[in-house]
């Protein structure tokens, strides 16, 4: 039996002090108060003083309040009865369905060896062409959506979850909204995933501390899944509210802050969750899709910036678009030079016409006289957002590209598209060459 | 054996009560359960030491028994060290997936180097010799080096030697010489020692300064933004704005005989990319595969944040330890602000004073003693040794005026600064080509070299005022002007990393590419519209992305040179003048 405390010493912020022997850092203990019991972590020992973080929070905690240590880390049970059942952001069901206590695991493991992983070899399809054509998807991918409050990122979230090829959708919310949280439950529920869904869901309304454990157990659970040979997509939204919660965390701490507020460890701790994404050899796969709200619309701002240095790319996710500047798959050309051989060049020349376009549509603002040359690229401009980048577009890759070389040859001579000849003259459209000539 | 026990810990920081003499940077072991778990002490006060535990610290109790080695950090230097590819500790990475699988266990430590592997040992000294520190007593083939045997560095004073092996087999831990110091004692050699990874590596003559040009292939850097062997350089840059892909080809292309990646804090991703590709890659040069050459230091971002810290010491020792055999090494360190970072959370858990941006007030000067360890040597033989350093920096908003960027830039020879602009606009490599700057000298004529800047400036000035005043407010000579600067940029800064042909280009080529290059940006055209330059321009620089993708000196490259040729002499009234200077003077300031 483990030792049972009835003084807690001190309260501060979310952290208890007490003062107890023989306690491992990590641990886990229970936190009874009239308000109920709550888990509590051990995050620093000085002599016998241990300080804990409750999960719960520290309100209503009295100092005479009973503190039971568990002899063990954060566990959460794994198993195939976790398809299908919603839980809270410490493990406990959300829904009407039992408590799960078999087969536990520690959350918050030990980093890969990257001696053991591989090169990712394999395309995810969305039928989304900024992502599929421009910026390809790729299994083990770890890659946000960098978006402000208001955008559609949640439904562009649950699209790519429900026509992504994978085995098991992990939800981790963290400060979700509620009605968000329906909508997620209901998406993935009218498309028939939600047997191959586990959600983790802390809400705006939970306690702070209870958001900093969604990514681990939700990544947890994934390696498990991904071990035992499934695609596990893990969708993680909002992280920026994750690093809130260790942002007001820290600072009840007293901690020095590195740059507005957040502390010096962010980047860290950002990358020890994100790089849990991985496609183990002989076994299955962790592909993370992320949602990071950018606060004041910032991409400079601390959160998104980490983020952006830790992760293999983002989509930029804005006026319900997704941005072919900014945006950015990392991942993409492990497997671009084997979908079509014109998609490297179509990806690139499209976007450097998309780029003059972007000045010409500027100097035009500015009530310059448009040359030739701007008139092109404003209707070429125009066709690329209508007919590429708009979100209702839902086709294939290979008819993205072949609808590229359509919309270029509408308005270019080849020459001008700085593409190599020899792509020219086998994709070049004929025609509309003729077209174009008549 | 001094030891002691934990009295606190926080985070990776753990607070030990200590029975006897400990010393700074010695490390120490915390008995937890069945492990140990490796540590640091970085700070000492009284009978109390902090040490930064190279391991997760979860599951340390107050109470639990610390043993201290008498030893600082240090690595293991000897053949064998090609080609492996280990942790910031140096653990070597594969032979722990061997033994533990998928993922990191902690306190597990392997040595670097294979014990039973045989080397074949040649002497090049006889009994009686008299020795000192770093002087060879031998040498063993590792791959196509001759590497060789040392005395150890640490070693003070004069030795004689008083047997010698003959050549043949052994491993790394058996005695190839013995020798006597002044005083009398007998110490044997081995072909491994270590060396503490935070003191540099002096064992030789002097130092000389960086001349010679590290070629790296990418036509931005050498022509403009040349880096010297022995130089120091970095690449700050935002996210994405291509830090490690150029890193990643300079590690392939670079002209030198060794190349350390200390890949430092980042992705482990990109760091298996190396490692998957490298063994199948031929370097050019030597026949070999790439991995010959290379050693990888990885201590990806989830790795322990204390062993970060130490990786780039280890990369940079372990190229010191190869520049002593006289040869040429580049340290490429990926990221060097997760290394300042790292110094930053330990910083913050001792409660130090902090500085800008909550950074150590000592930042400046750990960068700067960093990147000293670069440098042409020397060595006590007469022959010469280098080691460059590149490091990247990945300064918090992309923003420049910050603190690592800033006191990397105090010391470095040579600034690839990479531009968001230029990335969005998927002009790579994305070097700022205004903002950057080098101290170091180019492989072509410095005064044509100017020229061509020069041109790229005032077609850049001419860019701007188009944007306010527009294209018909521009004059036809300004216009071309602007022309020349975006057609500079398109075929010869911009370098398409993915092409097979375009991705590396040597330096005859680039030369001789040059050449042509400068002719036409250095001549009077016959044009007499905008839409002429314009469509000019276009039709050239198509030919020129078809020529630079053409291999050197085929007939598709010879052809499309004559293309371009013509298309230039078709419209050129030949050279302006102080173009032709430049020209005509070419090859006297190379
Ligand atoms: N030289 C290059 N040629 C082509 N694409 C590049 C080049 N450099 C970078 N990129 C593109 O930009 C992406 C990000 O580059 P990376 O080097 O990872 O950025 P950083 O290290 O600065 O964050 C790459 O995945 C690649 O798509
Ligand atoms: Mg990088």
């Amino acid at each position: 039996m483990r030792k049972v405390y009835s003084r807690i010493d001190s309260i501060v912020g979310n952290v208890i002090n007490v003062n107890a022997e023989g306690v491992r850092y990590g641990e886990l203990a229970v936190v009874s108060s009239r308000y109920g019991d709550s888990l509590a972590e051990v995050i620093r020992m000085r002599g016998n003083e241990v300080s804990l973080q409750v999960y719960n929070g520290g309100r209503g905690i009295s100092t005479g309040d009973e503190v039971r240590f568990t002899g063990h880390p954060m566990q959460v049970s794994f198993s195939d009865n976790l398809l299908g059942r919603i839980f809270d952001g410490s493990g406990q069901p959300r829904d009407n369905g039992p408590q799960l206590t078999d087969n536990l695991i520690e959350i918050g493991g030990p980093s890969v060896n990257p001696a053991k992983r591989i090169i990712p070899r394999n395309m995810i399809r969305t039928g989304i062409p900024m992502i599929d054509l421009f910026n390809t998807l790729v299994e083990s991918q770890k890659l946000p959506i960098f978006s402000v409050s208001g955008e559609p990122y949640n439904p562009l979230l649950a699209r790519i979850a429900m026509q992504a090829e994978v085995d098991v959708i992990i939800l981790g919310g963290i400060g979700l909204k509620h009605d968000d949280y329906l909508y997620f439950k209901d998406t993935l529920e009218n498309g028939g995933a939600l047997s191959r869904t586990i959600m983790f869901v802390h809400t705006a309304s939970d306690p702070v501390v209870e958001a900093l454990l969604v990514p681990d157990i939700s990544l947890a659970v994934s390696e498990k899944f991904a071990l035992e040979g499934k695609r596990v997509l893990v969708l993680l939204t909002d992280m920026t509210n994750f690093a809130d919660a260790m942002k007001e965390i820290a600072i009840t701490q007293e901690q020095v802050p590195s740059n507005r507020g957040y502390p010096g460890d962010l980047y860290s701790q950002l990358a020890s969750r994100y790089e849990k994404a991985v496609d183990f050899e002989g076994a299955g796969s962790i592909t993370i899709l992320g949602v990071t709200t950018m606060p004041g619309d910032d991409v400079t701002h601390p959160v998104p910036d980490n983020t952006g240095y830790i992760t293999e790319g983002q989509y930029y996710l804005r006026n319900g678009r997704i941005e072919p500047f900014g945006s950015l798959s990392r991942l993409k050309q492990q497997v671009n030079d084997k979908t079509r051989n014109d998609h490297r060049a179509v990806m690139d020349g499209m976007i450097k016409l998309y780029a003059a376009y972007k000045e010409s549509q500027e100097k035009k603002s500015m009530g310059f006289r448009m040359s030739e040359w701007d008139d092109k690229l404003l209707k070429y401009g125009t066709l690329f957002e209508r007919q590429m980048m708009d979100l209702s577009v839902n086709i294939p890759l290979e008819e993205a590209l072949d609808r590229g070389w359509q919309i270029m040859a509408e308005c270019f001579e080849p020459q001008e598209t700085g593409l190599k000849s020899e792509l020219i003259s086998s994709f070049w459209p004929k025609e509309k060459a003729e077209e174009a000539s008549a | 054996m001094t030891t002691g026990n934990v009295v606190a810990i926080n985070g990776n920081m753990v607070s030990v009560s200590v029975k006897g003499d400990v010393s700074m940077n010695e490390v120490g072991y915390i008995k937890v359960e069945d492990k140990r778990l490796k540590a640091e002490v970085i700070r000492v006060r009284a009978d109390q030491a902090e040490l930064q535990v190279f391991e997760d610290t979860k599951g340390v109790s107050v109470g639990d028994e610390v043993e201290f080695t008498a030893e600082l950090l240090a690595v293991e230097l000897g053949p064998g060290l090609l080609s492996t590819v280990c942790d910031g500790l140096q653990n070597p990475l594969p032979e722990l997936a061997e033994q533990a699988g998928f993922f990191l266990q902690r306190g597990l430590y392997l040595k670097a180097l294979d014990r039973s592997r045989k080397w074949t040992f040649t002497p090049s000294v006889a009994e009686g010799d008299t020795l000192a520190a770093g002087d060879e007593v031998g040498s063993v083939p590792e791959g196509i080096f001759r590497h060789r045997i040392m005395v150890p560095f640490g070693w003070r004073g004069s030795f004689t030697v008083t047997s010698i092996k003959a050549e043949g087999d052994y491993t790394i831990d058996e005695t190839v010489a013995e020798v006597t110091d002044e005083d009398g004692n007998t110490r044997s050699i081995t072909m491994v020692f270590e060396w503490p990874v935070k003191r540099a590596i002096d064992a030789y003559a002097e130092r000389q300064r960086p001349e010679e040009p590290m070629v790296t292939k990418v036509r931005i850097i050498d022509t403009f933004l040349p880096v010297a062997r022995g130089g120091t350089y970095c690449i700050p840059g935002p996210f994405g704005a291509g830090k490690t892909v150029l890193q990643q080809i300079t590690s392939r292309n670079a002209d030198v005989d060794i190349v350390i990646i200390a890949a430092c804090g980042e992705r482990a991703g990109e760091v298996v990319e190396t490692l998957r590709e490298f063994p199948e890659l031929i370097d050019p040069k030597t026949g070999k595969s790439l991995m010959e050459r290379t050693v990888i230091i990885c201590n990806t971002s989830s790795m322990p944040v204390a062993a970060r810290e130490a990786s780039v010491y280890t990369a940079v020792t372990i190229a010191e330890y190869y520049r002593q055999m006289g040869l040429n090494v580049l340290l490429l360190a990926d990221s060097t602000s997760r290394w300042a970072q790292a110094m930053r959370e330990m910083s913050g858990r001792l409660e130090e004073i902090p500085g800008e941006e909550a950074f150590p007030a000592y930042l400046e000067s750990v960068i700067a003693a960093f990147y000293e360890r670069a440098g042409v040597v020397r060595l006590r033989n007469g022959e010469t040794g280098s080691v460059t350093i590149g490091g990247t920096v990945s300064p918090a908003g992309g923003n420049f005026e910050e603190p690592v960027t800033q006191a990397t830039l105090k010391v470095v020879g040579a600034f690839h600064g990479l531009s968001r602009a230029r990335s969005d606009a998927r002009k790579y490599p994305s070097i700022d080509p205004m903002d950057s700057w080098s101290k170091y000298p180019s492989l072509v004529d410095l005064q044509m070299v100017e020229y061509a800047r020069d041109i790229l400036e005032k077609g850049d000035e001419v860019g701007q005022m188009m944007k306010v005043v527009g294209e018909e407010g521009t004059a036809l000579a300004d216009y071309i002007l602007f022309q020349k600067g975006e057609f500079l940029d398109a075929v010869y800064l911009q370098q398409n990393a993915f092409d097979p042909v375009d991705a590396a280009v040597g330096v005859d080529r680039q030369r001789h590419v040059f050449d042509i290059l400068f002719r036409i940006l250095g001549s009077k055209l016959r044009i007499d519209s905008k839409e002429k330059a314009r469509t000019f321009f276009y039709n050239l620089r198509q030919k020129f992305i078809d020529y630079n993708g053409a291999e050197w000196e085929s007939d598709d490259f010879n052809s499309l040179e004559s293309e371009i040729v013509k298309m230039l002499e078709d419209v050129s009234d030949g050279l302006e003048p102080n173009a032709e200077q430049a020209y005509n003077k070419r090859g006297s300031n190379a």
